[in-house]
């Protein structure tokens, strides 16, 4: 049994864990874009019923001192968003018409 | 439709008289000749948004930029007692590109006492002198004070650092920005420092992409998605509230609905989930009292207002948020385009998922547009049709259009005058 990843309280999500805990959007777009429609919406068929919870699991925590799990936590749900934007709008995995294009994250906050 | 009151000409274009009505020419955007022109007439002559004051912190901080339509590279850097300099990126001793680090095309940024070349070891102050010179007395009559770094204006405005590569700049920045973008003299972006940062290389020419940034006339057809399938009206358009010229500068405010106040059926569930999304975050922290240049138009709701700083600038500001978009010109059929959201940094994990939420969906509908550029500039390219109809809500394209060839223009009289 490998070390759980997620808090204690969000157990059941394990098994997307080790896919969809990206810390950089570069790495959530990159596994969106190499994923089927298939595993994206069985991840998000499971976690949006709690995504809610797990935002106000993590806002427990200073932004400067979060805990590994709840860190782990975090980006899954940034994960969630990356995937929703599939599921919920394009119901593909690349936007609508992007055709060729590509726009590279270069920069952004941490966590 | 005819929901928002035109001016009193009846139209946002006739309202601007020297723009015309009639069908426009796209040949500034495919010819090779015309881009040659417009690095003169333009890119060396206008000031050009480089960067904002927080990405120099400290004394010492520099960034280079690679400035390719004026085929340079520019160094900016904090010196001692706070000023923001900027350099041309080459050493005086035998031309060899000052700063960079892993590879001398590729921008750069960090933090130094002094400049020191690669190649023979020349030092440079972050003022620029030349106060270093390995085996000096080997050289012939050097001043040192002579061979400093070639500087480059540059000038701060609310923290935007512009620089102007004309050997003397015909306005000041602030006579270039204009009443209508000094309008924003109070607005607080140095409180707004949270960024998203963005680059892409496309494939069509500068213009042509900041044409689809300054009109949402295509938004219904292009990007059906912002809203939900099931509330989505295949006729339904999308008319903007105000549109303003000032000078070669361009503004255009919508209307906004508060999105708490939005029927739930509006928006995708990751949205009411976190929220957040097509328009940012929900609820903002108060950053204080906007001035009154921001919405120009006194629209009601206030939605967005879109300025577009000449040339190639764009401050896009949301209810306490706003992303700045720049199109560098690589050739006549490319460019780099950046890209940033900046947000009042996040106090709380809740706050910085709404950020993130805001800044994944602003890229996936900019990949939208960004998708029909190469189609776009081929079919442009084609020749086969150069007169295009431009609607009123089309009106910043005519204007950028006409500016860039207004530009063009003067600098080709100004040539052919100096020629005779």
């Amino acid at each position: 049994m490998p070390e759980a990843l997620l808090p204690s309280a969000f157990a059941e999500l394990e098994g997307f864990a080790q896919t969809w805990c990206l810390a950089t959007e570069t790495e959530r777009w990159d596994r969106r874009l190499a994923s089927s429609m298939a595993e994206m919406q069985q991840f998000y068929d499971a976690f949006f019923p709690r995504v809610e919870e797990a935002i106000d699991y993590c806002d427990k925590f200073p932004l400067d001192d979060i805990p590994e799990d709840a860190l782990n936590l975090l980006h899954l749900i940034y994960s969630l968003v990356m995937v929703a934007m599939a599921v919920e709008i394009f119901k593909q995995p690349k936007p609508t018409d992007s055709a060729d294009a590509v726009i590279t994250r270069v920069g952004e906050p941490v966590p | 439709m005819g929901h928002w009151p035109k001016p009193a000409e009846g139209s946002w274009t006739e309202h601007y008289p020297e723009l015309g009505t009639g069908p426009i020419s796209f040949r500034d955007s495919t010819s090779a000749e015309f881009y040659e022109l417009e690095r003169e007439a333009i890119f060396k002559r206008a000031w050009l948004n480089v960067g904002r004051v927080e990405e120099l912190p400290r004394v010492g901080s520099y960034f280079t930029k690679e400035i390719e339509a004026a085929r340079t590279s520019v160094v900016i850097v904090k010196g001692k007692v706070g000023v923001v300099r900027a350099f041309y990126n080459v050493c005086r001793h035998r031309g060899n590109k000052l700063v960079w680090n892993d590879f001398p095309n590729q921008e750069t940024r960090g933090n130094c006492r002094q400049f020191t070349c690669k190649y023979h070891g020349w030092r440079y102050d972050l003022e620029g002198a030349l106060t270093f010179v390995q085996q000096e007395s080997e050289f012939f009559d050097v001043d040192t004070s002579e061979y400093g770094l070639r500087p480059v204006h540059c000038d701060v405005w609310n923290g935007f650092i512009f620089i102007n590569l004309d050997r003397e700049p015909r306005q000041s920045l602030r006579e270039f920005l204009g009443p209508m973008i000094t309008g924003l003299d109070d607005y607080p972006f140095d409180k707004l420092t949270e960024r998203y940062d963005f680059v892409a290389h496309n494939n069509s020419n500068w213009k042509i992409f900041a044409d689809a940034f300054q009109e949402y006339y295509h938004v219904p057809s292009l990007h059906p998605q912002q809203v939900p399938s099931e509330v989505r009206d295949p006729n339904g358009g999308f008319e903007c509230a105000h549109f303003q010229i000032d000078g070669p500068h361009r503004l255009v405010s919508t209307a906004g609905t508060r999105r708490w106040l939005m029927a739930p059926e509006y928006m995708y569930p990751i949205e009411r989930a976190t929220r957040s999304g097509l328009v940012g975050p929900w609820r903002t922290p108060d950053i204080g009292e906007m001035p009154a240049g921001l919405n120009p138009g006194d629209i009601e709701p206030w939605g967005i207002s879109n300025f577009q700083i000449f040339p190639n600038t764009e401050i896009l500001v949301y209810g306490g948020w706003y992303l700045l978009y720049r199109y560098w010109p690589t050739s006549h059929n490319t460019h780099r385009f950046e890209a940033y959201t900046a947000f009042h940094p996040a106090r709380t994990v809740r706050e910085r998922v709404e950020h993130e939420v805001a800044a994944v969906v602003l890229k996936e509908f900019a990949l939208q547009d960004a998708g029909m550029l190469g189609g776009t500039q081929a079919a442009l390219e084609t020749g086969i049709v150069d007169e295009f109809p431009l609607s009123d809500q089309e009106i910043l394209v005519r204007h950028l259009h006409k500016v860039v060839v207004d530009w063009v223009q003067a600098y080709q009289h100004e040539h052919d005058m100096a020629g005779v």
